[in-house]
């Protein structure tokens, strides 16, 4: 064992740029989101280069993503919210397989980075807060303030109503940076264990057994974890949205 | 929970081996300087920012351009064929039912064709046998009359030879026994009388 479980998280620079000071390098962070998005487009447009009625094998991939997509805005925020869509399913298609590609061994997971899930969460934010507002005016502030609330209460509910709005961002990036992050560091330790134990002669091999087995189950629970969280962050993303177009709860 | 816990074991462990092998295996990124937790390092907070707003608006430039169009044709097209395919087949099955229930409307009227036909056909014979047995019953009438009134004047003719026959037969008694002669007109006159008093 030649590194740590941190050292699959570092970036280096491929090709060096430099602007006015700020290093702007293209990294493996870089390389591997240019990957997520040549590979998946290719793919998409490979797989319904038939345009098949009855799909094949590789086209019912792609129209199972889409529909799977369209399906979790469509229901969670409306028809109307299909306007959407092309944002939901970019924001969709480029985190599973961020989160999918990270279990490679030697793969960078870009979603393991902060930044990267910081600024898709942001920008969900900011869609939803001038969306909402070009979209309802000021009604778009009734998001704060629910109906059916006894008018005693009132001013406390306006207030967690506004404070978890603005933390919205916060818990939206966390959740899928720390996911990735504790998944894969985790993965990497029980991993490390059998490499450790392995070299302990007859009795190392034989107690590198039980971190062999969780390794194995980590990485199917990795596997799901990597789905279940570009799903989560997809599907609050059209809840966020469905209080732009709706926020009258 | 168990995620924090081996988290940061692993961490401790991480920190203890990078240490250990730092020398000879942690290329010199970030020099001599201690290793910062690469997430939260900023050296690359720009670079990152940069290429994921490249990418993805890349990415999303070319879903919302040449992906999501494209599946969405097909899929459209796809449901468009589907439901054509039901009204075609729903227009077929309309057709079939509408040639059925003609053919059942042939089929009742030639029924009731052939129905009058042969009510005709046995309502022409029975008329014609009507008619026969009336023409045959009307000769047979004929022929019974005209064999009666052939019957009543033989028998005419045989009543009025008898008057004859008993005065020829009267005036020959007379002669015979009398021995004289009788005129006829007086013998008819008398055997008149008899035949009167008789009947």
């Amino acid at each position: 064992m030649a590194t740590g479980p941190i050292h699959q998280f570092n970036l280096y620079k491929l090709i060096p740029l430099d602007f006015n000071g700020v290093d702007l390098s293209f990294t493996n962070s870089s390389l591997f989101m240019a990957i997520i998005v040549f590979g998946v487009s290719g793919f998409l447009v490979w797989s319904t280069s038939g345009r098949g009625l009855v799909p094949s094998r590789m086209q019912s991939t792609a129209e199972l993503l889409y529909e799977f997509a369209a399906g979790m805005l469509r229901t969670s925020a409306g028809p109307e919210a299909m306007r959407f869509f092309p944002f939901v399913f970019t924001l969709f298609m480029f985190i599973l397989i961020a989160n999918l590609l990270g279990m490679f061994p030697y793969f960078l997971t870009v979603t393991s980075h902060l930044v990267i899930t910081a600024t898709l969460a942001l920008l969900v934010f900011f869609i939803v807060i001038i969306y909402g507002l070009m979209h309802n005016g000021l009604r778009f502030f009734k998001l704060f303030v629910p109906s059916g609330i006894p008018m005693a209460v009132m001013p406390l509910i306006v207030i967690i109503e506004i404070i978890s709005f603005f933390t919205r961002p916060v818990s939206h990036s966390v959740r899928l940076f720390a996911n990735m992050l504790a998944g894969h560091i985790t993965l990497k330790v029980f991993a490390g264990f059998v490499i450790s134990l392995g070299t302990l002669g007859a009795v190392g091999v034989a107690g590198a057994i039980l971190p062999l087995a969780m390794t194995i189950a980590l990485t199917a629970l990795e596997f799901l974890v990597a789905f279940l969280q570009a799903y989560v962050f997809a599907i609050l993303t059209c809840i966020y949205l469905n209080d732009a177009l709706h926020p009258g709860h | 929970m168990a995620y924090t816990t081996t988290t940061a074991e692993g961490i401790q462990l991480a920190q203890a081996e990078t240490e250990a092998t730092h020398s000879s295996t942690a290329p010199a990124q970030h020099g001599g300087e201690h290793e910062a937790f690469p997430p939260f390092d900023p050296t690359y907070f720009a670079s990152q920012l940069l290429w994921l707003a490249i990418m993805f608006g890349l990415f999303y430039w070319f879903m919302s351009r040449v992906a999501i169009p494209r599946i969405s044709g097909i899929l459209e097209v796809r449901r468009d064929r589907i439901s054509g395919d039901l009204d075609e087949a729903q227009r077929l099955r309309e057709e079939a039912d509408a040639a059925h229930a003609a053919y059942e409307q042939e089929l009742a009227e030639a029924r009731n064709r052939a129905h009058a036909i042969a009510q005709e056909a046995n309502d022409k014979a029975k008329a014609e046998a009507d008619a026969e047995r009336q023409k045959v019953e009307d000769e047979l009438a004929t022929r019974l009359a005209g064999a009666e009134a052939k019957i009543a004047k033989i028998r005419e003719s045989a009543l009025a030879e008898v008057g004859n026959i008993a005065s020829d037969t009267a005036g020959a008694i007379v002669r015979e026994l009398i021995g004289g002669t009788a005129t006829k007109t007086e013998v008819a006159k008398a055997v008149e009388a008899a035949a009167q008093d008789r009947g």
